[in-house]
């Protein structure tokens, strides 16, 4: 009761802010021409695929006590803080829980409604290879049926998402242009892993510039210089004042924000003022050896994501309630864990979809029983939700694209509707 | 300093014969002979000038088409000291197996992560060696076509090191396999990465056999490496069936890992060939009878393979799609189409003499009209047209090209990094080479690291993000200011303090100081030290472009 209620809080104060939009914030307005609105959305890659297992956790399953002696989650206990953190469903039941590093920044948005996991997600690319399942998720294409139609290395889908939408402001986080940026729309890059300090001081950018004037690169260079000194200017913002203050308290007093925190509270900044359609990706998640279990490597980088999900959530600030997260990774892993205390490359994963004014706080997508039986080749998830459907379906609801111009961005996907905006 | 004494001696080795019939002793290069050093080399710098200004365009090309096997003595030296020179790929891979058996039997799990990371490490210099070798060489080789086109034909045939053994086979397949057959001929070429290691693995061959046919390789064979994409420009035309039954030809050829070869019978023996790390083994190999392309695939074995290979080498779809390809890396995103036609009747008449469409190209009048000025040699003077006298003008006047357009095409990341670096430290050995690694890699371009068979973009967006373009700006800066650490000691502790570089020499003054830009020479004006100097001139649109 108390859940629904404050959503529908976070809806009232959503439509006030906005009031041309309709009470579902995020969703575009209806019969509008196709354009970006005041939707923003973020695709946040998780490199390595995974362990989706261990995340979304299926407690209510003995086999996965069973395939994971070493590695699996003890089952919820509130006097234990290496179990599992209960995610009761609307009906009550409990079958699912999550894995105690994301407690204090995930649970807290699973309450609120602002966050969904989609387990059984994936592709239909069953090579199991990193690099040939990522650039295919990227590219957005169809899965070739073997020796079908040739490759298609030319675009990457948000790319083309930009492409085909008004108004779209579109930015990639990372140090080069990753394949799901890359095609016709110009899409500008800057990591914000480092300093942020501007590279250059005014007299120097402009002595740079000038050597440029009247040519082809003229445009690129004042965007790249302006993208480095909003930067600059942002992480200057954030190191002192009010911000400072601000993050301070949501990190319970730690001295600052660092790793991925900052950087997506960098991302948080730079996308309310001038950015709707991004991309970052985080690596380090192909776990084979030694990927422990409520503590050890997976659970450091689920502590870092989950600080940097919730600090981006929070400084997106009144933007939060129109702005949309996906988090995916190539593929899920084997069910079993692996004779070096691991796990190997699967294939169903579970995507988290996160927003201000989600219907959150549960599962959405089919739901397997996961039992031994049950496995895709008796390895590792099915998929049950394909990522270009489901992805397709969430742009349908925020941007309002029709079939044709999402058959631009995912061609011959079927978009499906998961009721989650 | 070595790199100019080297220089002197192979002029002076290479002009004997030749003697001054060029006539060229003292006069200074025109801008159209700088411009076309600059594409034949990675970036032009005082050797190159030197021994241009010897032998004149045509022999200098000739030596460069044609280079001596070794590399000079001191970079000889230098390679020979690596460690991935002291190893076969074969000795890499097994031994790194045999570690990975005697890690898993180690009692305690603190001893197995250490032992585990020691052994990441030492799989990762492997890959750093490699990227090391490829770079000393395209920095400090005299023959910069040979350097240039071995990172041509390694995005050609590009593996990802990341995958599998292959970091471990790398340092051999660029050694033996692409090197050796950079300027050589075509189909000799395919036949070395057919039967490469890290090929036969990069591209899941190994995994495929008769019963198991895995259709990765051959596919890529025909779309990326010869014909070009079925329906596309090249004119190429294979089916499905094609490619199936290019698969099973290609069945067979794979890894060596078993110690001992397998037992075969008097009929599959004779067929069986290792080689180091190479195996094709007839017992995975499917026999049956074989068309592609409408040809029936003659011999057994691995001579159905050489076979395949010919034939692909052999279509006029194979010479229009690698000639377009040369063209696009040296000349322009859309290269003249008069041009490619030249060179693939060359490719076509030479049966893929790789040397001789090189030649056909840098030669080309083309190719000299893409250089933007008006090649004073190769037009009478009677004939000078006007925008040849305007030209000539604007020389005199010091006006340079970029008023009112746009430069050519940018150089990539790799051209960037290696003709800046030879540029700065023409007269000093690089010690370390990790920060190069790294600006490539920052690029988007690092050596060996695209992970999709179709290797890195030829085409000018591909590098000219508005990031990467600023992140080129301070590369420039660490190469100008000289606090890269391109000196470090090899464990990358510093080393003898160098300074930071004079770019304003005399090889400045002489060769790229006349051709700049007005605007590059105000904004060169405008700097306040000569680490900033260096700075602005490495990041002008002059030195950027190709």
């Amino acid at each position: 009761m108390n859940l629904s209620r404050r959503r529908l809080l976070t809806l009232a104060l959503a439509g006030a802010a906005h009031p041309l939009l309709p009470v579902r914030g995020i969703v575009s307005q209806a019969f509008a021409a196709p354009g970006a609105g005041s939707a923003k959305f973020l695709l946040v890659f998780l490199r390595g695929g995974y362990d989706a297992a261990n995340v979304v956790i299926p407690v209510g399953s003995p086999f996965y006590y069973e395939a994971r002696p070493t590695i699996a989650i003890p089952r919820p206990d509130p006097a234990n803080p290496l179990a599992a953190i209960a995610l009761p469903q609307r009906d009550g039941s409990s079958n699912w829980a999550m894995h105690p590093a994301l407690k204090d920044t995930m649970l807290p948005l699973w309450t609120k409604g602002q966050l969904a996991f989609v387990p059984f997600a994936g592709t239909d690319d069953l090579t199991r290879s990193h690099f040939e399942t990522q650039d295919s998720v990227e590219t957005g294409m169809p899965v070739a049926a073997p020796g079908a139609a040739p490759h298609n290395y030319g675009s990457g889908f948000l790319n083309r998402l930009a492409s085909a939408l008004d108004g779209a402001a579109p930015v990639s986080f990372t140090d080069g242009l990753p394949t799901v940026m890359t095609g016709k729309a110009a899409v500008p890059n800057v990591s914000l892993k480092g300093t942020g300090r501007a590279p250059f001081d005014a007299r120097q950018m402009a002595i740079l510039a000038g050597m440029y004037e009247g040519t082809r690169f003229a445009p690129l260079i004042a965007e790249g210089f302006d993208l480095r000194k909003t930067v600059a200017e942002q992480s200057e913002m954030m190191a002192s004042g009010s911000m400072a203050a601000e993050m301070q308290a949501a990190n319970r007093n730690a001295i600052t924000a660092r790793g991925f925190e900052l950087e997506a509270r960098r991302m948080a900044g730079l996308m309310k003022d001038k950015f709707n359609i991004a991309f970052i990706d985080v690596g380090g998640w192909d776990t084979h050896v030694n990927q422990g279990n409520a503590q050890g490597q997976l659970a450091t980088l689920l502590l870092s994501l989950g600080q940097g999900l919730a600090g981006f959530a929070e400084q997106m600030g009144d933007a939060w309630p129109h702005t949309l997260v996906v988090v995916i990774s190539e593929f899920g892993r084997t069910f079993r864990e692996n004779g070096t205390r691991g796990t190997d490359h699967g294939h169903g994963s579970a995507y988290w979809v996160l927003g201000g004014a989600l219907q959150g706080g549960r599962f959405a997508g089919e739901e397997v029983v996961v039992r031994a039986d049950s496995l895709n080749q008796n390895r590792d998830w099915p998929v049950t939700t394909e990522y270009r459907a489901m992805l397709g379906g969430l742009f349908r609801r925020i941007y309002g694209l029709d079939t044709t111009r999402l058959d631009q961005v995912f061609p011959n996907a079927v978009p499906r509707d998961l009721g989650l905006i | 300093m070595w790199r100019r004494l080297l220089a002197a001696a192979i002029t002076a080795a290479m002009l004997a014969p030749a003697g001054q019939a060029a006539g060229r002793g003292t006069s200074a290069l025109t801008r159209v002979d700088l411009r076309w050093l600059n594409r034949v080399t990675f970036g032009v710098d005082s050797s190159a000038v030197a021994t241009y200004r010897r032998l004149g365009r045509e022999k200098f090309l000739d030596a460069q088409l044609h280079p001596p096997r070794e590399d000079p003595p001191e970079l000889r030296a230098a390679i020979a000291s690596l460690g991935i020179s002291q190893k076969t790929g074969e000795a890499r891979v097994f031994e790194f197996r045999q570690e990975q058996q005697r890690i898993n039997s180690l009692p305690s799990e603190d001893e197995k992560q250490k032992a585990r990371m020691a052994l990441g490490q030492a799989s990762g210099q492997v890959q750093y060696e490699t990227s090391r070798r490829h770079l000393m060489r395209a920095i400090a080789s005299p023959w910069q076509l040979r350097e240039q086109m071995t990172w041509f034909w390694m995005n050609h045939f590009s593996v990802f090191s990341g995958k599998g053994n292959v970091r471990f086979t790398l340092p051999e397949y660029e050694e033996d396999a692409i090197r050796p057959h950079a300027l050589g001929r075509f189909r000799e070429l395919v036949m070395a990465t057919v039967t490469a290691p890290a090929m036969l693995e990069y591209l899941d061959n190994a995994q495929s056999s008769a019963n198991r046919i895995n259709e990765n390789y051959a596919r890529e064979l025909m779309e990326l490496h010869t014909l070009g994409v079925s329906g596309g420009p090249s004119g190429s035309r294979y089916t499905q069936q094609d490619v199936q039954e290019l698969a099973r030809v290609l069945t067979g050829l794979g890894l060596a890992l078993a110690p001992q070869p397998p037992r075969l019978g008097p009929q599959q023996a004779p067929l069986y060939v290792r080689r180091g790390l190479f195996e094709f083994n007839p017992a995975r190999h499917d026999g049956r009878p074989k068309t592609v392309l409408g040809a029936a695939i003659a011999g057994k074995g691995l001579d159905e393979v050489d076979a395949a290979v010919t034939l692909l080498c052999r279509q006029p779809a194979t010479a229009r799609f690698i000639s377009t390809k040369l063209a696009t890396y040296f000349v322009a995103d859309e290269p003249p189409r008069g041009l490619v036609d030249r060179m693939a009747r060359t490719f076509e008449k030479t049966d893929g003499d790789i040397a001789a469409v090189l030649k056909t190209m840098f030669l080309d009048k083309e190719f000299i009209a893409s250089l933007g000025y008006v090649d004073a040699a190769s037009e009478p003077s009677e004939r000078a047209t006007g925008a040849a006298r305007a030209a000539k003008r604007r020389a005199s006047d010091g006006v340079g090209e970029f008023e009112g357009r746009s430069p050519s095409k940018l150089k990539d990341p790799m051209v960037f990094v290696v003709s800046s670096v030879r540029l700065a430290y023409e007269d000093k050995t690089l010690t370390n080479f990790r920060p190069l690694v790294g600006w490539l890699a920052q690029l988007g371009e690092p050596l060996y690291g695209r992970v999709t068979p179709d290797g890195y973009a030829l085409t000018e967006s591909a590098w000219t993000s508005s990031g990467q373009i600023v992140r080129r700006f301070e590369i420039a800066r660490a190469i100008g200011s000289g606090n890269a650490g391109l000196f470090n000691n090899d464990d990358n502790s510093p080393g003898p303090s160098t300074g930071f570089p004079m770019l304003t020499s005399r090889f400045y003054y002489d060769s790229i100081e006349p051709a700049l830009s007005a605007r590059t020479r105000t904004a060169l004006g405008q700097t306040n030290s000569q680490q900033e100097w260096n700075t602005v001139l490495l990041a002008s649109p002059d030195w950027m472009q190709r």
